[in-house]
């Protein structure tokens, strides 16, 4: 094969890997991509039941209450606007409290509640679900403590 | 003072910068020779200003100096002085200050160390470095000044988070961003050989090594961030496809495809184009990485609420650089002539297939990691997790595990394809027995895609190290160890996660003292609960007895109190044996008596970070190889000219 013919093929191969990525990417977001609900969202009604999606908003002050198996945990999710009642089986995240952002992943059910699988809550040194920040004006109150 | 000091350093390192890359564009006007003799110094003074900023921010940190802003929202004085010192980059800030030390230093070895690169090209390729400096300093100094004061000065500061209060943050940051920088200078030799036209093997002989150190302080910096991910976060998990997960991930797959170009390049003088290409998609990915990190754009569990400006910033940077890269590339790429060719059958065609691979699955990741900010331009919010990734990427890695075997076994320039089949039977037995085995044991109880990864694990064990087979191993050059290491250490790290995937057991209990409960091979009973106090914490800490058979241990999973800022977090207890690690977190107590206990039992799952390390450890070998045999061949090349 001349060298021009060879890099020819090169380039065309690498096409090739770029479409097929994409493609294969494109495909499997379409059935696999978890859509992001706030309460609000839940209340306008039609949360799909039975598919993989994230709920997000603030844990509402009051709402977390314990089940007598002493696994499970429910609580109620709000943005301000609506709230959605949600039940956790397994070990809170460590920055899981009242009165701060939450993402939780998981299913609804037929009835509009949801059932997490996996909560999350955390992580660098300024965590906030960014969800979370706009209309709950948590962005000015982050002061400096004296 | 120190603080003036250290901004001082900066704006210095600044100009130095500015002057190098004038200097360097200057001085490659054959004419102005002269000028580009002050490139070499100029570059030295640079990085070691550099670093020295670094050094006062961590000096101001280590003091607790309440007067710096930095220090004041991210430290406390009564921190550990480890976490003081490390705290310095634990922040916006300081992790872009970090960066750019990281980023002048490796300009600086460029600078003092580099003797196998022509002049003209190493002018250019610090140019170049210089740019991309420039561009840093420009964002540290007026986006994220590290050394602003505050006034008045509080009383004490707000504190580390206290997820990072872990020894992991020390080196993994660190490693994780010396490894991007490496990539840096990567960036900057391919754009200095399309400057100069010189993309030969000569080029790839001089960039290779700093390919390869990048790319071990990568895969280093990977490996321990999911150790670290996986204990720290009490969630049993070692990866969780995360964007900032992904963001270091995208540019160690570009420094595996290009580490894997490049040896094409250097020692059969084929895919110029391609390499340099993928050398500027290797820092690409970096910028990216760096860009989803700081911007705070992605939802993500690292998600920062941070300034949109300084997002904007980073991205017109990545677009200058990268647009600036791909405009060189296309307006001179075609000076770049045909390197030499090769048969289908052949050691090139196979990095080849590996190159697109790799690349098939960096795409997927890529599309992946922006497909939520892309849904989010259109108003639609989601999140691409796990199951897209697994399901996408999955596949293609384990065809690449496959090719990995073969590949090796392939002579370069032309092979016969019978032949190759022939030197796979043994790898292709293993497989089969591995396969065979495991069907024995489990019959259909294991998912497909998970057993097909088992088996071909076993068969890469064995054909990871057949080049070495019949070799006298002393006299085996290293970089050849290096490859077997390395190949060994996917084919490990393979078998631990999906051993991991497969045979995991959970257990989830409110358990009262003296109650057992089960997972695994595992007896785990709640033996009592204590308080404990640390230097910064408070805790209380399970007492769990472990039985598995005739043997015991004790585990001491806690929850732990700080209070500057005020926090939890769980500490998990991990049992480490040989064929696995039982894994404990203590939750919350019910009122009644009870705790919460969440046990794992992962069988083989070290085998990952084994395997990550084996990955590294292969890099190095490689590494101190090609140093060795470039330094003979240098050594060669004077005898013979003398």
């Amino acid at each position: 094969m001349t060298p021009k013919g060879q890099r020819a093929t090169l380039a065309a191969l690498g096409l090739a890997a770029v479409a097929g990525a994409a493609l294969l990417a494109l495909s499997g977001l379409k059935d696999q991509a978890a859509f992001f609900y706030a309460p609000s969202d839940v209340a306008r009604g039609g949360p799909p039941v039975g598919r993989a999606v994230r709920l997000g908003g603030m844990v509402a002050a009051g709402s977390v209450a314990r089940a007598a198996d002493g696994v499970t945990v429910r609580f109620a999710v709000t943005d301000g606007h609506a709230t959605t009642p949600v039940t956790y089986a397994g070990i809170v995240p460590d920055l899981f409290r009242e009165r701060s952002g939450v993402v939780a992943e998981g299913q609804f059910r037929p009835d509009g509640s949801f059932v997490a699988s996996n909560l999350l809550a955390k992580h660098d040194e300024k965590y906030m679900p960014p969800q979370a920040a706009p209309g709950t004006g948590q962005h000015e109150t982050k002061t400096l403590r004296p | 003072m120190i603080a003036e000091f250290g901004l001082a350093a900066l704006w210095l390192a600044a100009a130095l910068a500015a002057l190098q890359l004038a200097a360097a564009a200057i001085g490659l006007d054959r004419a102005r020779a002269d000028v580009a003799a002050a490139v070499r110094p100029v570059a030295a003074a640079q990085g070691l200003l550099a670093v020295l900023a670094m050094l006062a921010l961590m000096a101001v940190f280590a003091n607790s100096d309440m007067t710096v802003r930095l220090v004041v929202e991210n430290s406390h004085s009564a921190k550990p002085m480890l976490y003081k010192l490390a705290g310095a980059w634990g922040n916006h800030e300081g992790s872009m200050l970090l960066w750019v030390a990281f980023l002048g230093a490796g300009g600086a070895a460029v600078a003092l160390l580099e003797r196998r690169l022509d002049e003209r090209s190493l002018t250019a390729t610090l140019g170049a470095q210089a740019a991309i400096a420039l561009g840093f300093y420009a964002f540290l100094l007026f986006a994220s000044n590290p050394f602003a004061r505050v006034w008045p000065a509080p009383a004490d500061g707000l504190g580390l988070n206290p997820i990072l209060q872990d020894p992991g943050l020390a080196f993994h940051p660190p490693t994780l961003y010396a490894g991007y920088v490496g990539l840096s200078v990567a960036f900057s030799f391919a754009v200095g050989a399309l400057v100069t036209g010189r993309v030969d093997p000569a080029f790839a002989r001089a960039m290779r090594p700093w390919v390869l150190g990048a790319w071990v302080l990568l895969t280093l910096g990977i490996t321990a961030g999911s150790y670290w991910a996986y204990y720290e976060l009490g969630w049993g998990g070692w990866w969780f496809w995360d964007p900032v997960e992904n963001a270091s991930l995208m540019p160690w797959l570009a420094a595996t495809a290009l580490l894997h170009s490049v040896s094409v390049l250097a020692a059969r003088d084929g895919l110029r184009a391609w390499t340099v290409m993928l050398a500027v998609v290797a820092f690409s990915m970096s910028m990216v990485g760096t860009f989803l990190v700081r911007s705070g754009i992605l939802t993500s569990v690292h998600a920062f609420a941070v300034d949109p400006r300084r997002g904007a910033f980073i991205l017109a940077l990545l677009g200058l650089y990268v647009g600036g890269a791909l405009a060189l590339f296309a307006a001179r790429a075609g000076s770049v002539r045909g390197g030499a060719t090769f048969d289908p059958v052949s050691r090139e065609a196979g990095l080849v297939a590996n190159n697109l691979l790799l690349s098939v699955i960096l795409g997927v990741v890529l599309i992946g990691t922006l497909y939520p900010l892309v849904a989010a331009g259109f108003g639609v919010q989601l999140s691409v997790g796990p199951p897209f990734f697994n399901r996408a990427a999955g596949p293609v890695a384990l065809v690449l595990v496959v090719l990995t075997a073969i590949g090796p076994l392939v002579r370069w320039r032309r092979d016969d394809a019978g032949a190759v089949g022939g030197r796979l039977g043994a790898p292709v037995a293993a497989a089969s027995l591995s396969a065979a085995g495991l069907f024995a044991f489990n019959g259909f109880g294991v998912a497909p895609l998970l057993f097909l990864s088992l088996s071909l694990a076993a068969g890469l064990v064995v054909a990871s190290v057949l080049p070495l087979w019949g070799r006298r191993l002393r006299r085996t050059p290293l970089n050849l160890w290096g490859m077997a290491v390395a190949h060994l250490g996917v084919a490990v790290a393979l078998a631990g996660m999906a051993s991991d995937a497969a045979f995991t057991r959970e257990t989830l209990v409110a358990a009262a003292p003296g109650i057992p409960a089960r997972v695994g091979p595992f007896v785990v009973t709640l033996d009592g609960v204590i308080p404990r106090i640390g230097e910064n914490w408070s805790a209380v800490e399970a007492r769990l007895s472990v039985a598995r058979g005739d043997s015991e241990w004790v585990l001491r999973p806690q929850q732990r109190y700080f209070s500057d800022p005020p926090t939890t977090t769980s500490e998990s207890a991990i049992l480490t044996r040989p064929d696995g690690q039982l894994y404990a977190v203590v939750g919350r107590p019910d009122g009644q008596g009870r705790w919460q206990l969440r046990l794992w039992w992962k069988p083989f799952v070290t085998f990952i970070w084994a395997g990550g390390t084996l990955i590294a450890l292969g890099g190095a070998l490689s590494l101190v190889g090609r140093l060795r045999g470039g330094r003979a061949r240098r050594r060669f090349d004077a005898a013979a000219t003398a």
